[in-house]
């Protein structure tokens, strides 16, 4: 059975369609890319998914099970997590809060008006751990908001791996990065799709990145689907090269 | 408040509170003025708690502490004259009104939410204006007093003894306090931190934000109904003004003056209103002018409050 199932989703916004009746399968330990053009609906496709908004119409299935009206909050619980286009994370607190956060949250503690010493090494540890593979250690109690871009988006990719997903959404995250801290998070990525099998969904702009990583590509064209297949068969599609391709380069 | 400064400046804070009935009068001030600080301060930590730590204005907290004075009011005065149990149902009450008006508004953000907190509170006020019969209406709640607390081996005559009551404040303020600072220190406390810096980040870490704002206000109305609670206790007396919207207003004011983002600022905020208020008023009529003033300088200048403006400086 299939990770993820996207069957046939569509959504309108008045009379744009943002995504146009997208099929779609992620394979438990796939890592999946979505390409397209700007304003090709790649963003709304993954609000989809994570349950920003629902769909116009068709269904979601996450192991199976339909998740099409599964509140948001509710699906990370079910475990799909995900990174924005645009950094969000919490600026006025430690780096080391804003991984507390999801830790704890992954852990069933957010209601906790106290918590144990044995819960709270426990937590700490786990946080620790996250600083240290995502290279923030040394930055645990500077504020998030004053970190440099790419450590910003690194703590975001970080509190979205500290809730344990299943699959993992990610939305450009190399963007506006230099080439070094691209290097370190496409690093940290194959890692996490060669080494813990997690299944993984990445929307890209660069070429480069995707066809290092990818398994299969999806490439969108104004919310449609216009090829679907693997590095190899997607960079030989002339009408992607049309569409896409050829503007890119 | 981890560091070293912030534990020096909470125990001196402390220790000024302890002892404000002895070195207040050197300066001019009287006990009773101590007491009404305090009580404020813990309507405004009250409002702070959502504001400052949750990231949600509520602009109809008085509805909360109305609900608090008349409840404890009403309790001396019709049921049972006891003062504990005057401020145990004064914050049932408030409990209960603020999880039935949280259910309805907390879906609801920014503007929205405050302009519907004002209405709920308006309802309040029109309701204890005009059911005269039971409330004493425009004229207020009379004819009952805070009762001397008998605590089996000895009584705390807090009625005669001004002092006494200021301390009977200072312990609930102390206890308030010191559950909303656990609270804000635990790992619930931090999904507030966590709306209040992103809603969306949030959301998608897997907390139900609308529950958890509800939660927050309530936790926060039953804060602020103790202070309306002990606030009718102030001079025995509530009138339909405790549940006006210039009341939540002023709970307000008195946040964002001291620092909304600090625990204590509300505390700094309300001894600088009362103060004022009790001080320039006598002198002239245009106390709330000035008042106003001060907000908005202080608002423009140190947008983060008189508390966030020293912690600036000692780069915290
Ligand atoms: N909430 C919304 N309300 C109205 N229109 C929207 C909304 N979200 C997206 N759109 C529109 O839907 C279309 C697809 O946008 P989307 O952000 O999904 O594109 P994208 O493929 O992610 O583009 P980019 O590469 O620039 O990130 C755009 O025309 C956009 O303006
Ligand atoms: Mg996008």
């Amino acid at each position: 059975m299939s990770l993820l199932d996207v069957r046939d989703v569509s959504r309108h916004f008045g009379s744009l369609v943002a995504v146009d009746h997208v099929s779609f399968k992620v394979e438990p330990g796939e890592l999946r890319a979505v390409i397209g053009p700007n304003g090709a609906g790649k963003t709304t496709f993954f609000n989809l998914i994570s349950g920003l908004f629902p769909p116009s119409s068709g269904s979601i299935l996450l192991d199976g099970q339909d998740i099409t009206t599964v509140p948001a909050h509710r699906r990370v619980g079910l475990g799909i997590s995900r990174t924005f286009q645009i950094t969000e994370i919490f600026p006025e607190l430690t780096v080391r809060d804003n991984l507390l956060i999801p830790v704890e949250s992954a852990a069933g503690l957010r209601l906790r008006p106290w918590i144990s010493r044995a819960d709270r090494v426990k937590v700490a540890d786990r946080v620790q751990e996250l600083l240290e593979s995502g290279g923030l250690a040394d930055k645990a109690e500077r504020l998030a908001g004053e970190l440099s871009h790419g450590d910003q988006r690194a703590t975001e990719i970080m509190m979205s791996l500290a809730l344990q997903p299943r699959l993992l959404l990610l939305d450009e995250p190399t963007a506006g990065m230099g080439d070094q801290e691209t290097r370190d998070v496409v690093r940290v990525i194959r890692n996490l799709h060669k080494k813990e099998g997690l299944s993984i969904v990445l929307i890209e702009h660069d070429m480069r990145v995707i066809f290092h990583l990818a398994d299969r590509i999806m490439v969108l064209a104004e919310g449609a689907v216009l090829a679907d297949g693997t590095p190899a068969e997607i960079a030989a599609d002339e009408r992607v090269q049309a569409a896409y391709l050829g503007s890119a380069e | 408040m981890k560091n070293l400064e912030g534990r020096i400046g909470t125990i001196i804070l402390w220790l000024l509170l302890l002892t404000a009935p002895y070195w207040m009068p050197l300066f001019g001030g009287y006990t009773g003025l101590g007491t009404r600080v305090l009580v404020l301060a813990l309507a405004a930590m009250s409002v702070n708690f959502l504001l400052g730590f949750t990231g949600v204005l509520s602009f109809g907290h008085a509805a909360f502490f109305g609900l608090g004075a008349y409840g404890a009011g009403m309790t001396i005065k019709y049921i049972y004259a006891s003062t504990m149990l005057g401020l145990a149902i004064g914050v049932l009450v408030g409990i209960l009104g603020a999880m039935i008006i949280g259910a309805m508004i907390v879906r609801l953000r920014g503007v929205y939410f405050a302009m519907v907190t004002i209405a709920f509170g308006q309802v309040f006020y029109f309701v204890a204006f005009r059911w005269s019969s039971l409330t004493g209406g425009d004229d207020g709640l009379t004819g009952w007093k805070r009762v001397p607390l008998d605590l089996g081996v000895t009584q705390i005559d807090i009625l005669h003894n001004d002092i006494a009551f200021y301390y009977l404040v200072l312990v609930c303020v102390a206890v308030c306090s010191a559950a909303m600072a656990l609270l804000l220190r635990s790992p619930f406390g931090r999904t507030l931190l966590a709306i209040r810096e992103n809603e969306r980040r949030a959301r998608f870490l897997g907390i139900p934000v609308d529950k958890h704002i509800w939660m927050s206000f309530v936790c926060s109305a039953a804060f602020c109904s103790v202070a309306g609670a002990l606030y009718a206790y102030l001079d025995n007396f509530v009138d339909p003004r405790a549940f006006r919207w210039e009341q939540s207003g002023d709970f307000v004011i008195m946040a964002v003056l001291g620092g909304m983002r600090s625990f204590w600022g509300p505390l700094i905020g309300a001894a600088v209103f009362v103060v004022l208020q009790d001080k320039i008023s006598s002198v002239t009529d245009y106390w709330m002018s000035i008042l106003g003033l001060l907000f908005v300088l202080a608002v423009v200048f140190f947008p983060r409050g008189v508390l966030g403006v020293v912690k600036r400086k000692q780069g915290l």
